[in-house]
């Protein structure tokens, strides 16, 4: 193994802008977008997959960015929380989590978002879930529970759970 | 996390020789078990050979009447997909019980059946652990084993496999299709994991290096009405403690055919066999189904602490066989 | 000139009004900016190498594999760290000796250019131990087991009022059981992340702490620093619950290695080192008997703690102290043992004391409720004391019994058939439970600054923490309304040692504390305003507060929070699963400032309670010293799933022995109760007592 190889020159496509970037192969698409690109929306709660804080939508659809290698995003297009809405022109979720008090401390909070907006695709693309009653029914009916189910990926240590969910009801409305 | 090269690949034939240039390389799918276990140091490759961009993503159906998965299918796509949701249910309510949203949109299929342990000393390198360090020794034994092995376990290792979605293939007959060096294999899934005897760090009955192409299911009528029941600590987003994958066939009042699996209680997606032969030909109620589990359990080796696990493996078969024939508790 | 005040505006108060959150459009962003996401120039990474042993000592770093990798400068040992100074916790003299005294202690910093080479070189650094037999296994009946002085903050380890033991030998009825709770971390979302930097001999850091001025002090004692060579900052904090309550490793670290490679420095936690570094809740074990006559009427009431410690560093929760207020009985004792073991130090975790002794008082309760064949709501208010049972001081209100009768009307408990194992829904067995709530409502001195701008506007700076609770918007309400002022005209400054010494978030006692000095410092400068006739001259105005004198001399009450929560389980005892779909908490806490975010932090103390009821337990390895466990995959907080309904609600309460705003301070109460509502419930479903935490399948199947 040459040391060229230990590291790769890729381009991501990041909210909307193709990113150049040349990076040490061990760099995940989180520490990519926090240390490298500046992007610090995405957090890092537990960088193993088991908290969702760093919740990213890669192309359209939500992940998480801690346990995606940035070079195996090369050619992706990832969209992160600063280019969901921004202070003034914020998404229907974010606005959502504001008038509902959906968060607390915050540390979760982008994560919760990029992972409501994508869930909300995701009904309405026809995927059940582990609340839906039958797998085989071609339409979700979006209840409290499909909404808890769909979320419990992102934990929240403040417990903003009830709040998030009524926002997410507001938006699904 | 240890260096490493990366490459991609767009063929299985590059894949698997890719693989062989290097003494310690990895195929990585998702990454959802592989960067996680490379950030803890349990697994340290020195080459990645990225194959989620073969042509493996695909879920078509077969001659037979049954499916053929593609391994890079990502395991929010093998949920969505309306065959698998019609026919064979219990594979896809295994997909949706398991991980989150986020981590099935990354997880692919033949990722998941490699996945390996989470027992707390097999994913901490500065503990001894014989699936990691052959020899080194199993704390677990004597130590957190209360979601470790109740079946199948050795005096060398009482890990668990983790997966949902294998618990499900398993109960249906799937075979896992390899890729080993130039020749293509398809190998039962009940044959494909090993069980640890004194090698646990062997998990797999294929050539190191074999590359997962796909998952087949066959035509089984059966598996139209399969179910699968996960119970868990917390309500979602956890491994299981003890799972089942089940279907049943009812004629006259007997059961004609069943099909049962097991999660959480192996280091193998535990088909249950003898229960289902002692099931097979039996009136359907309540006792039938007891005993079922109670033949299967009879090689049950519980330790101190997950002794609770035999009865909760009992009753959730139980149950779940009593929804599928309605008959009531 | 502009004129700031006019009298003649009637303005509603914004106190008591659920504003939106003055951080939320931030949040909701990705813009707000925590600890660990300050691009510094030249800034380097530490990576903490822990010490593998649980105790014994380091006998060889050779840190030349480390050295010669890619991107690494130094690795930071106890070799070249710089010298501390006792700062009056153990665990904070970090790299100073080759000593080590529990599994998972830092023994090394390696830096590098990034993040992936800092973490090689540490995953590489040579380190040889000698490993001496260590001692974790907490248990009761440990010759080590001894009575601290005090508990924590300072209360007296033991009171005894009558004689407990005749009165129990004469009791008519008598409860005499122990209950267990288990280690808990407080986890939160955001891990300890630090920043620093020096220059010359001044020190910046960005730490993640629930108060800035509580680490200053520490670091200024450990560096031998005057106050004003350090600041502290922490705009945005991501969670606390006790675990950034002071100062804690990575900024000891981080300013350690900033120093030595005269380069800023970022030190941030995996959250698996969090489980050995930043401390958490004791486990217990507590024997609660209580004495009474055939109608529940207490004639005894005696509650003894175990809990442990580490051998650096003297923790003693106050698990017992409840029991000194709650409820009347004319026999009343409490005491608490410690065991120093080879492990990482306890501290604070949400409601440390009151959270796990709650659940065995308010446990014991229910058993003398079904003893005595009473109401459990009956029976606590059968019980309600006029004055404090242990000291016989009045209390500065006490609506614990409004609470309970709230409660009861909205949970319908008046319907409830109180014999246990009757109800089935399914495979569910049904039930419900209750338990009393309560926190101390204390103040502790603070300073603050408010500044009237030219321009009409106010720029109050305050040394506050806002980990979630809502404080930035909280104190912004209140300086507007002392101000008497619209909330536009307000901007509040937090997060900063520079703006003074002032109380942590911490005790549920931040915003009650800040509120005070921010009231004191805002009526100081209308009095200045009026002076000169409502107009702000063009320098601006200046006015401090400082409340030291006026919290020393409040009256000598006691001043404590109440709440009632009730609870509906459904339980399968055939898998152990144990759903809780709905809870209602009535709280009685003072004035509530803000009711959006009050109600939010109230439930979310009752979700944490609904974990340490089912779920939080951090396993001890005693082979290997350390917690298993130590990952959010392992260690299990309540997720979206685990919560249905929660109802939330407060009774009108004015209570000016306080502080100027009536504030009794929200934070922990949430949690205090639930874990014994919880376990009522589940025995009221299956008709078996949960003494032990968590209520695991387990323990359920049967």
């Amino acid at each position: 193994m040459t040391r060229s190889s230990l590291s790769s020159s890729f381009t991501v496509t990041v909210n909307g802008e193709p990113q150049l970037l040349d990076l040490d192969n061990r760099t995940t698409l989180l520490d990519a977008l926090r240390e490298h690109l500046d992007l610090t929306g995405a957090k890092k709660g537990c960088d193993h997959g088991q908290c969702g804080a760093c919740t990213v939508l890669l192309d359209g659809r939500r992940v998480n960015s801690c346990l995606v290698l940035a070079v195996a995003a090369q050619g992706r297009s990832v969209t992160t929380i600063e280019g969901l809405g921004t202070a003034d022109r914020l998404h229907p979720v974010q606005q959502a989590f504001i008038d509902h008090d959906g968060l607390q401390c915050g540390y979760c909070t982008p994560g919760q978002i990029c992972s409501a907006v994508s869930a909300l695709d995701e009904v309405d693309r026809g995927w059940p879930s582990a609340a839906t009653a039958d797998v085989g029914a071609e339409k979700i009916t979006l209840d409290d529970s499909e909404i808890r189910e769909r979320m419990s990926g992102n934990l929240c240590r403040c417990g903003a759970y009830v709040n998030i969910l009524a926002a997410i009801n507001a938006v699904a409305q | 996390m240890r260096e490493f090269g990366y490459q991609q690949v767009s063929d299985v034939e590059t894949a698997v020789a890719t693989l062989a240039t290097s003494a310690d390389a990895r195929y990585l799918g998702g990454g959802t078990n592989l960067v996680d276990l490379m950030k803890l140091g349990v697994e340290t490759p020195e080459l990645l050979i990225d194959v989620t961009n073969l042509p493996l993503t695909d879920i078509t159906e077969t001659a037979d009447g049954g499916v053929l998965i593609g391994a890079a299918v990502r395991n929010s796509d093998l949920a969505a997909n309306p065959v698998i949701r019609q026919r064979y249910p219990a594979v896809a309510q295994a997909v949706l019980a398991g991980a989150s949203g986020q981590l099935r949109n990354l997880a692919t299929t033949g990722g998941n059946l490699m996945q390996r342990t989470r027992c707390s000393y097999f994913t901490d390198v500065s503990k001894p652990c014989n699936k990691r360090v052959p020899g080194s020794g199993c704390p677990a034994r004597d130590g957190e084993h209360h979601n470790l092995a109740i079946l199948g376990a050795s005096e060398h290792c009482i890990a668990t496999s983790p997966s949902d979605l294998a618990v499900a293939l398993v109960a249906l007959d799937a075979v896992v299709h390899v890729r080993e060096g130039d020749s293509a294999r398809a190998v039962p899934l009940t044959e494909f994991r090993r069980l640890p005897g004194d090698r646990p760090d062997l998990e797999t009955t294929v050539e190191p290096g074999a590359l997962i192409t796909g998952v087949s299911l066959p035509g089984l009528p059966i598996a139209a009405a399969s179910r699968y029941r996960k119970v868990r600590e917390r309500a979602s987003y956890a491994f299981a403690i003890a799972s089942i994958a089940a279907a049943v066939e009812v004629s006259g009042g007997l059961v004609a055919d069943c099909r049962i699996a097991w999660g959480a209680v192996a280091a193998v997606p535990w088909r249950a066999t003898r229960a289902e032969a002692m099931l097979r030909g039996k009136p359907v109620a309540i006792e039938s189904f007891a005993a079922a589990a109670d033949a299967e359990l009879l090689a049950a080796e519980p330790l101190e602490h997950n002794a609770y696990k035999v009865a909760l493996i009992r009753n959730v078969t139980v149950e779940l066989l009593a929804e599928l024939t309605g008959v009531s508790r | 000139m502009t004129s700031t005040l006019d009298p003649a505006t009637t303005r509603t108060p914004l106190m008591g009004q659920g504003i939106n959150r003055i951080d939320a459009i931030a949040k909701v962003t990705g813009e707000a900016r925590y600890s660990g996401e300050y691009p510094l120039d030249g800034m380097i990474y530490g990576w903490v190498v822990q010490a593998p042993i649980a105790k014994g000592r380091i006998s060889d770093i050779r840190p030349a594999t480390t050295l010669s990798m890619p991107g690494v400068l130094a690795v930071l040992d106890y070799r070249n760290a710089p010298r501390l100074s006792d700062a009056g916790d153990g665990e904070l003299l970090l790299l100073q000796g080759d000593r080590v005294y529990y599994r998972g202690e830092a023994v090394a910093v390696v830096l590098a250019q990034s993040l992936e080479q800092a973490r090689a070189g540490a995953d590489a650094l040579d380190v040889s131990y000698l490993a001496e037999s260590h001692d974790v296994l907490f248990r009761a009946d440990h010759p080590d087991m001894y009575t601290p002085e005090l508990v924590n903050p300072n209360f007296p380890s033991a009171s005894n009022v009558g004689d407990v033991d005749a009165a129990l030998a004469a009791a008519e009825v008598v409860i005499d059981q122990v209950y267990a709770t288990p280690a808990e971390h407080n986890n939160p979302m955001e891990p300890h992340a630090t920043t620093a930097h020096w220059d010359g001999d001044t020190l910046l850091v960005f730490d993640s702490n629930q108060g800035a001025s509580s680490v200053q002090m520490s670091l200024c004692r450990l560096f031998d620093l005057p106050r004003s060579a350090v600041q502290v900052k922490s705009e945005h904090v991501g969670g606390g619950f006790g675990a950034k309550g002071s100062a804690r490793p990575p900024v000891v670290l981080a300013s350690m290695a900033a120093r030595l490679l005269g380069r800023p420095v970022r030190v941030t936690l995996t959250r698996q080192q969090m489980f050995a570094m930043v401390g958490y809740r004791t486990p217990t074990i507590q024997q609660v008997r209580l004495g009474s006559d055939r109608s529940g009427r207490l004639q005894a009431l005696d509650h003894l703690a175990y809990s442990q410690t580490s051998k650096i560093l003297e923790f003693a929760e106050q698990t017992a102290v409840l029991s000194r207020m709650m409820y009347a009985t004319p026999n009343l004792r409490t005491a608490h043992r410690l065991l120093p073991l080879d492990v990482p130090t306890p501290r604070w975790m949400r409601a440390p004391g009151e959270a796990p002794g709650s659940f065995a008082l308010e446990s014991a309760m229910d058993e003398l409720a079904q003893a005595c064949n009473v109401d459990p709501v009956e029976l606590r208010i059968r019980n309600e004391p006029d004055l404090e049972p242990d000291s016989g001081r009045p209390f500065s209100s006490r609506n614990l019994v409004a609470c309970l009768r709230e409660g009861a009307r909205r949970f319908g408990w008046d319907d409830r058939d109180r014999r246990p194992a009757i109800r089935q829904d399914g495979r569910w067995l049904m039930g419900s439970g209750m338990a009393s709530s309560t926190y101390p409502a204390r103040n502790a001195p603070s300073t603050c600054q408010v500044q009237a701008r030219s321009d009409g506007t106010f720029e109050v700076r305050i040394t506050a923490s806002d980990i979630g609770t809502g404080a930035r918007t909280a104190l912004t309400q209140i300086a507007a309304d002392a101000l008497q002022v619209e909330l536009d005209r307000v901007e509040l400054r937090i997060g900063d040692s520079d703006f003074g010494p002032a109380m942590i978030a911490g005790g549920s006692m931040g915003t009650a504390s800040w509120s005070w000095a921010v009231v004191k410092a805002c009526r100081d400068l209308l009095g200045q305003l009026d002076a000169h006739s409502g107009a702000v001259p063009a320098g601006g105005l200046l006015a401090r507060a400082d409340t030291k004198d006026d919290v020393a001399a409040q009256a000598d009450v006691t001043r404590h929070a109440f709440g009632a929560q009730f609870v509906e389980v459904a339980v399968d005892i055939r898998t152990g699963e144990v759903r809780v779909p709905r809870m209602i908490g009535v709280f009685a806490a003072g004035h509530i400032v803000n009711a959006r975010t009050a109600r939010s932090q109230l439930i979310g103390g009752m979700i944490m309670g609904l974990g340490m009821a089912l779920l939080e337990e951090s396993l001890m390895d005693l082979r290997f010293g350390d917690y298993l466990n130590h990952d959010l995959a392992g260690y299990h907080v309540a997720s979206n799933a685990d919560v249905r309904s929660i109802e939330v609600s407060w009774i009108d309460e004015q209570d000016d022995q306080t502080n100027p705003s009536g504030i009794k301070g929200i934070g922990e109460i949430g949690i205090v109760g639930t874990a014994a509502a919880i376990a009522n419930a589940v025995w009221h479903a299956t008709g078996r007592r949960q003494r032990t935490l968590p209520i695991r399948p387990d323990r359920v199947i049967s």
